[in-house]
């Protein structure tokens, strides 16, 4: 298994298939380099994602949190390397995929209904089937929202609420989530995370998010990807295993305070010069 | 307070009608140059109802919808095409720019000598003018449509052309009526210089030129009241229309 991954301590010899099935990491990063004009991000970077976990990536600003998601969910060309799902490509899967910018992300020319539909009409899902899976979701996850607004009528916290059901109604295999609640007030926020919380506890999909708040990453998380300054390397996996549902008074506990602390630490041992001097 | 707001878009108008008035009335210019308000709306209202101004008013109106039809089924096709790829836009950028900025009354000796004289060459110099302002409204439209709305549609597997048909159009509309707008305000007063030089026995432009050669003051500004209604009517009838089909124009 790839040096930089202290999780992946599965072995894959004698156990029966279902199981290393269900215990081997879902998505493997191989040899992933991507360069910008200016800078190696990555260079020869290896990393396994575990299967049906949270997952967080955090790191330094620039270190390219972003870009790594963007690179495995295709929107952002490799320039060498390999990622695979299950031994497949991205082609053959299904993902979900949340922006930040939410207000960009949605179509404005669409009811709520229908943006989170869009993506079973792109594949060619019938309309009367469309509807009923969009139902289906909207019930499972208890959502109270008005769906035939137009996303510019509701509030920021609700089109990040009818993104992320559209990028969940294909019922992907790994959702992927670029600081998905940065844009929103801090009392949405707190909103947003008990919501993506809940999701994830009803589908267990696969889920990585990228987080500049270390807060939200450990708390939602049960796993945390410390990256260091460019080119990024898995400087440590953190493990934080708390049951779910994690609720307010879980930031509190001692557990949750000394991984924060811990995190906190390697962060500014990663970070550029002016943070570490203070 | 509020109901005075609301009368805020009156005040000007009856500014310009007060002093419209006292000048006619104390005779400041000649009577003859400057009738009064009232003789001018009179002359409006005869020739709207009875005269010849309704007719010249309706081929106006005629000339300048078929030629800003034509104009936007050439305009907005092409623009999509040209605008979903930037690395074409570009190669004709010039062009378009060049021929934007060429008045079109400059073509009309051009478009004589292939139309003859008649409706076609006064519609088709219209839709020439309108046509490069559509196109290059709508082709700006699809080139700046957001990244990340044609992002969002390309990872839930969506196809070039489903996303030019399905994101870029969409996003293009609200330029694209930028376009229709500023089109048919251009193929107006193409339509209208029009009528007025070549040899026109009809429409707006023929109206005002010849009740200004017969000197007959009140029927020539009837006219131009006439042409500016029809402009300001045209502009809002878009507006409605933009706001009715594109209702998340700015939002």
């Amino acid at each position: 298994m790839a040096g930089a991954q202290p999780a992946a301590k599965v072995g894959l010899t004698g156990a029966p298939p279902d199981s290393s099935h269900r215990t081997a990491p879902h998505v493997t990063i191989r040899g992933l380099t991507k360069r910008f004009s200016d800078a190696t991000i990555y260079d020869n970077f290896d990393f396994d994602i575990p299967r049906g976990k949270l997952m967080s990536v955090f790191g330094p600003n620039g270190c390219g949190k972003s870009t790594l998601i963007n690179m495995i969910a295709g929107l952002v060309p490799v320039d060498a390397g390999e990622i695979l799902f299950d031994g497949q490509p991205l082609s053959s899967i299904k993902f979900g995929y949340v922006f930040q910018n939410y207000r960009e992300a949605m179509f404005p020319w669409l009811r709520a209904f229908d943006n989170i539909a869009y993506p079973l009409k792109v594949m060619g899902v019938p309309k009367v089937a469309r509807s009923a899976r969009v139902e289906k979701i909207v019930a499972s996850l208890n959502v109270k929202i008005d769906l035939n607004l137009y996303p510019y009528q509701m509030s920021g916290g609700q089109q990040q609420l009818v993104s992320i059901m559209r990028a969940l109604i294909v019922e992907p295999e790994i959702l992927f989530l670029d600081e998905p609640f940065s844009a929103l007030d801090y009392e949405m926020t707190l909103f947003m995370r008990e919501q993506l919380q809940r999701i994830f506890v009803e589908t267990a999909t696969t889920t990585v998010l990228v987080s500049h708040d270390l807060e939200e990453a450990v708390y939602l998380s049960d796993r945390i990807l410390l990256l260091s300054r460019h080119p990024a390397r898995a400087v440590e996996f953190v493990h934080y295993d708390a049951p779910r549902p994690r609720t307010l008074n879980t930031m509190s506990e001692s557990d949750f305070i000394n991984i924060k602390a811990h995190c906190l630490d390697v962060f500014q041992r990663e970070s550029p010069e002016r943070l570490r001097r203070r | 307070m509020k109901r005075f707001e609301a009368l805020l878009p009156f005040v000007g108008v009856a500014v310009l009608l007060i002093v419209w008035s006292l000048t006619a009335w104390a005779r400041l210019v000649d009577p003859v140059l400057l009738p009064s308000p009232v003789a001018t709306f009179r002359a409006m209202w005869v020739g709207m109802t009875s005269g010849k101004l309704g007719v010249d008013f309706l081929k106006t109106v005629e000339r300048t919808i078929y030629s800003t039809a034509i104009a936007a089924v050439i305009a907005i096709p092409l623009g999509i095409l040209l605008g979903s790829s930037e690395k074409v836009y570009r190669s004709v950028e010039f062009l378009i720019d060049f021929f934007r900025s060429t008045p079109a009354s400059a073509m009309f000796p051009l478009f004589l000598v292939l139309f003859g004289v008649g409706d076609r060459t006064k519609i088709s110099v219209a839709a020439f003018g309108a046509a490069l302002v559509i196109l290059f409204n709508v082709a700006y439209g699809v080139m700046n449509a957001r990244k990340t709305r044609i992002l969002a549609a390309r990872v839930m597997g969506a196809s070039r052309l489903r996303v030019l048909w399905d994101v870029m159009l969409l996003e293009s509309l609200p330029q694209t009526f930028v376009g229709l707008r500023n089109g048919v305000s251009l193929a107006l007063v193409i339509v209208v210089v029009a009528e007025m030089f070549i040899g026109s026995t009809d429409g707006l432009g023929q109206r005002v030129f010849e009740a200004q050669q017969l000197f007959d003051m009140p029927d020539m500004y009837a006219a131009i009241f006439a042409a500016g209604a029809l402009g300001y009517g045209l502009n809002l009838l878009f507006l409605t229309i933009e706001r009715r089909f594109v209702h998340w124009s700015g939002k």
